[in-house]
Parts: structure tokens; sequence; C-alpha cells
């Protein structure tokens, strides 16, 4: 089991708050991602749930027990660090095996779990080397089967791809939404990047500024953003936000318009010069200097014959023109 | 043509560096040289060096005239012991303010460094007629105090920079593991941290051994260490240099035993953290 629930938790260093009060539940099993820009304070919320860091106010509870004043150790947790945080001076099989040692199991079962973990993260050849002697992917794989072996309430992820590269990454996120599905034990999962969010995550909880923008299924937030910070964060590339007349004809104070709900085409009420193509291959992304509108981002599918200094006409979708009022929050 | 040059270059920088070495060794081992000098060769004008007339009667006269070992037993309890009791005291002093800063560390450790600063001659009068008081003086436990507390900055400085390279979320990881602060330093922070001690253990032992302001003040007969040996032997006969260079060797051969086989170590821990 791995429910947690957050009633206004708060976290101040010195006259700072960090984090002003936050309620959030997350169920067992599910898969939670914390997103937000750096600083908003989602490493902090994360190390107040691990216990690494004293709440300077409200109760976390795990499973419906009071946690709040518990030390790490005691909350049933297991936590894979960004920098992985193995001890260099254990083999990989110590490493793993440590919180089972710390736990006073003994050797053989020790054993028989490490296998089984080092079997599921195809570590079992490197179970005596170092943390020196692996690469970087490795020692993260590490890092989550000393996790694992551990069978905790919920892992917690403290933005742990970042230190790798973009091939590894992306192989790495898969892994892990792999191990969730076999294991379906809580995750908690902190990242400043929204595409592993949206591609990993059940529910998403972006936060700025030690605050919850809005919390929701990946397709909810891209679909229905509660504000434009939402509207900004989720998606890539990112939505185009307009203010001024154009916005006013809507009724709002800000509308947005996604790049891929832009469509090029002649009768377009909208005109604009390319100022930068980007040709991906399979999509080519359009900064386009749009008259009255400022610089917006326009998505056109395959390969475009579109070059700096065309002049193009392009209509928002139908339907799908978000509206945001003068406090930032979307408008029904 | 590029590897010649850099072969020349090497040669000279290889050369300069035994050349700062030998400058600075060469008052030791001319001490070593001369304690194997009779008195007559040893205060020869020009300095003799291949045609001097070596002896070993210096050493003999020495061992003969004084209790080499009692000065030995009490540099070793001296500078073993108040490097010991430093530790204990700095490492939990050390530790709490590698991981666990306040607002004044910073200030706490320039301010425990500023003593240092400070001339020892300065304060002789207070800490003698203190000695005198407590019944400390002449004592190898007033010593041990002393010269721990003379050393007690440098130690905290010196585990405080090793505790600072090891980085917190291991720390964090092992709590997180479910270890408590006992096994997080047993099994996590100790092993990390070992060339550090070690490396600060045999500075400190090397630097107290060499202690000769406070060991030379603060004793008479029953306490006094190898430094006083030395001492004893520049005194009121007036000065004889080949029996004060083997009382010199004499005393200094043990550290410089020590040294020889802990040079390793004292390298890494002194350049720990500048390589990774």
């Amino acid at each position: 089991m791995g429910k947690i629930t957050l009633k206004s938790v708060r976290k101040s260093f010195g006259e700072v708050d960090v984090i002003p009060g936050i309620d959030l539940s997350i169920e067992d099993g599910e898969f939670v991602v914390f997103v937000g820009p750096s600083g908003c304070g989602k490493s902090t919320l994360l190390r107040l749930i691990a216990g690494l860091e004293d709440a300077s106010g409200g109760s976390i509870a795990i499973d419906g027990v009071e946690a709040t004043d518990l030390p790490p150790a005691k909350r049933r947790l297991a936590m894979v660090f960004q920098s992985y945080a193995l001890y260099p001076h254990m083999s990989v099989r110590k490493n793993i095996a440590f919180p089972l040692k710390m736990a006073g199991m003994s050797a053989e079962d020790q054993a028989k779990k490490v296998d089984n973990a080092a079997r599921i993260l195809n570590l079992t050849s490197y179970l005596d080397r170092r943390p020196g002697q692996l690469s970087g992917g490795q020692r993260q794989r590490v890092a989550i089967g000393r996790a694992i072996v551990r069978e905790p309430a919920a892992f917690l992820f403290d933005e742990p791809l970042s230190n790798l590269d973009a091939a590894l990454r992306v192989s790495m996120r898969q892994e892990i939404s792999e191990l969730h599905q076999t294991l379906k034990t809580t995750m908690i999962y902190v990242t400043h990047d929204q595409v592993e969010a949206m591609t990993m995550a059940d529910k998403i909880v972006v936060l700025n500024a030690g605050r919850i923008e809005q919390v929701g299924s990946p397709m909810e937030l891209y679909r229905s953003p509660a504000n434009t910070f939402v509207a900004g964060f989720i998606g890539s590339p990112k939505m185009n936000l307009i203010d001024g007349a154009e916005a006013a004809k809507h009724g709002a104070q800000t509308i947005g318009i996604r790049p891929e709900h832009i469509d090029i085409h002649d009768s377009g009420p909208w005109q604009g010069m390319v100022v930068l193509s980007e040709h991906l291959g399979s999509d080519t992304f359009l900064k386009v200097n749009a008259t009255g509108l400022g610089t917006l981002t326009v998505r056109a599918s395959g390969e475009v014959a579109l070059r700096h200094g065309d002049t193009i006409r392009f209509a928002p979708q139908p339907g799908k023109m978000m509206r945001f009022g003068s406090d930032g929050k979307a408008l029904a | 043509m590029a590897r010649k040059v850099s072969t020349r270059r090497k040669l000279a920088f290889t050369a300069a560096a035994w050349a700062v070495a030998l400058i600075i060794f060469f008052p030791v081992l001319w001490t070593i040289l001369t304690s194997f000098k009779t008195e007559a060769s040893a205060v020869a004008s020009p300095p003799e060096f291949l045609g001097a007339d070596w002896t070993l009667e210096n050493y003999v006269e020495v061992w003969g005239r004084s209790d080499y070992p009692r000065f030995f037993w009490n540099s070793v309890v001296i500078s073993v012991g108040s490097t010991l009791l430093g530790l204990l005291i700095a490492i939990p002093a050390a530790w709490s303010m590698a991981f666990v800063p306040g607002k004044r560390t910073k200030d706490l450790l320039m301010w425990m460094l500023s003593t240092k600063m400070m001339p020892a001659a300065a304060v002789l009068i207070p800490m003698y007629l203190l000695f005198q008081w407590t019944g400390l003086f002449d004592t190898r436990i007033g010593l041990v105090l002393a010269l721990m507390l003379m050393n007690l900055p440098v130690i905290v400085w010196m585990l405080y920079t090793y505790f600072k390279e090891i980085p917190g979320e291991i720390l964090e990881a092992a709590r997180m593991d479910g270890a408590n602060l006992r096994n997080e330093i047993i099994y996590v922070l100790t092993p990390m941290a070992i060339p550090g001690i070690a490396s600060t253990m045999l500075l400190n032992i090397i630097l107290a051994w060499n202690e000769a302001f406070w060991t030379i003040t603060l004793t008479t007969v029953d306490a006094a260490p190898l430094s006083a040996f030395i001492a004893s032997f520049s005194a009121p006969q007036g000065l004889f240099y080949a029996k004060l260079s083997a009382a010199s060797t004499m005393a200094i051969a043990p550290i410089l035993i020590l040294g020889w086989f802990s040079q390793k170590q004292l390298v890494r821990g002194l350049t720990f953290g500048a390589v990774k």
C-alpha cells in the first residue's frame, strides 16, 4: 500500500516561504509526477514527503498513518537521487543489500532479494563491481535496485534522469514506466522536463513558486489547462499565448492556441512572415512574426517548403482556442 | 621534435624539484652527518665532509648520559594522546559544521583558525601559572591537553574539509535506506572519511612530536619529551655540536621513519579533494 496524503504542508527556510501550503492526495499505485520550473519547490516537496526536510507546518500521512515527525528510515519509502548517491566503498551487491542489512534481514534472504533485483534490472554481471566502475545508466539501475529490494510503500524519484544523455534518458524513462507496470507501487517522480511528465505520469502536479497550479492527468492538462502558467508549461513546443486586441475580440485577456492547432491555408484570418523554420522530418516548426499577434509557433505536419522571409496566412483550428481572464485563469 | 622539448622540460623540472628538496632537507642531512663526526671535526672550518673523522661515540655518550627511552615514551604518549583526544572532540565538531551548518559556522571556523595566529609567547605566563596551580605542570596529561588545544583548530579544519567532500545525498540515501544515525556513521560516513581521518591523525602526530615551545616550557623531568631531550644538550656545558646533532637525530628518527612509511597517505590526505 502506498497512499500519501498532504494537508496544508508548509516549508520555510528562514523567512522565505518555499512552500506556503499544499494539499495533495496520492492514491495507492499511482505514478505521480511533480513538474515545474527550477526553484518551484518540487524537490523540496519530495524531500518533505521523504522526511529529509522537516515540515514547518501541516501534516503528512502515509497509508493513513501520521508520518510528519517520523524519521526517513521509518516512512517505508525508497528514494532514487539525481546523483545516484551510491555508496562508493561498497560493491553493487552490497549497495543493493544495504537497506536489507539495515532492516536486519538474514544474509541468505538478502542474497535472494539482491539476485532477484539484479535480474530484473540486468545487473547480474556487475554485482561485484564498485559504482565507480559503472556507466551512468548502470549506476542509475543500481540506485533503482537499491530502492526496489525494500518493497517500499512508495518510490520517490528526484530528477533521476537529468545526468544521463538524451538517448539513455529515453530508454531509462521507458524502463521506469515498465517497472511501474510490473510493481504497481506508488511512484512520485520529480522533473523539470514536461516530456517526462507527459509520458510517464498517471497524474501530473504542476508546481510554480511553491504552489500547485493544477493537478490532473497528462491529457487533462494538455486539453484544459487551468491557467496561463500550465498552458505555457505543458506541451512542446509551447502554447502560443496572445494578448491585446485579438484576445479582446474573443472576450479574454489572453488567448492560447497550441502550435499543432494552427493550420496554414490561404484564406486564414491571420497573416505573418516566417522568421525561422525547423525541419524535423516528421514535422516542421515555423516561427512566424504575425501581424498584430506577436511571434507565434506553428507546427506543420511533414516537410513544408517554407523559408525565412516567406509570408503565410493561417488559421486556428475551430474549438481549439483557449481563453484566459485577467487573473490568468481559464475562462469557460 | 615536440617530444624532445618535452623531455628536456621534464628533466629541467625534475632537476629543479630535486634542488628544492635538497635545500629543504639539507639542514637535516647535515645534522645527521655531523652526529657521526668527532667534536673537532664537527666544528672544523672549512666544513669537513669526505675527510672527516667518523665515529659512533656521540651516540654512545648521549645514550649513556640520558634516559632516552623515557623521553621517547613521553613523546609518543603526548603526540599520540593529544591527537586522539583532539580527534575525539574534532570529529563530532567537524561533522556538525560540515553537514548541519548554522548561520555562524563560517565565522566559527575562522575564529578557531585565528587562535592559531596568536603568538604562543603571549599566553606563556598565564599558561605556566595555570599549569602550576592545577598541578598539571610537568605531567603528560597536562601536555596532552596543551598540545591538543593547540592543534585542535588544525584538526577541525582538516576534518571539515574532508567531510565537506562527502556528498550529503549519500548520507541522505543511507537515511532513506533505513540507517539510523549510528549505522549511518559506522557503515557509510566513516569508511568514506577514513583516508581523511588517517592523514589528519598522521599530520597531527608529527606536529605534536615536533612541538618545542610548550613541551620545553611546561616540563622539567617527568613529562619531558624528546624536544626537551635535545634542548638539554645545548645547555650549560657549552655547545657540543656533534653530541647535539646525535641527540637531534635520535629525536627526529622515529617521526622521520613514520613519515617515510606514511608519505603516500600524507600526500593523498593533503591533496584530498584537489584531484578527483
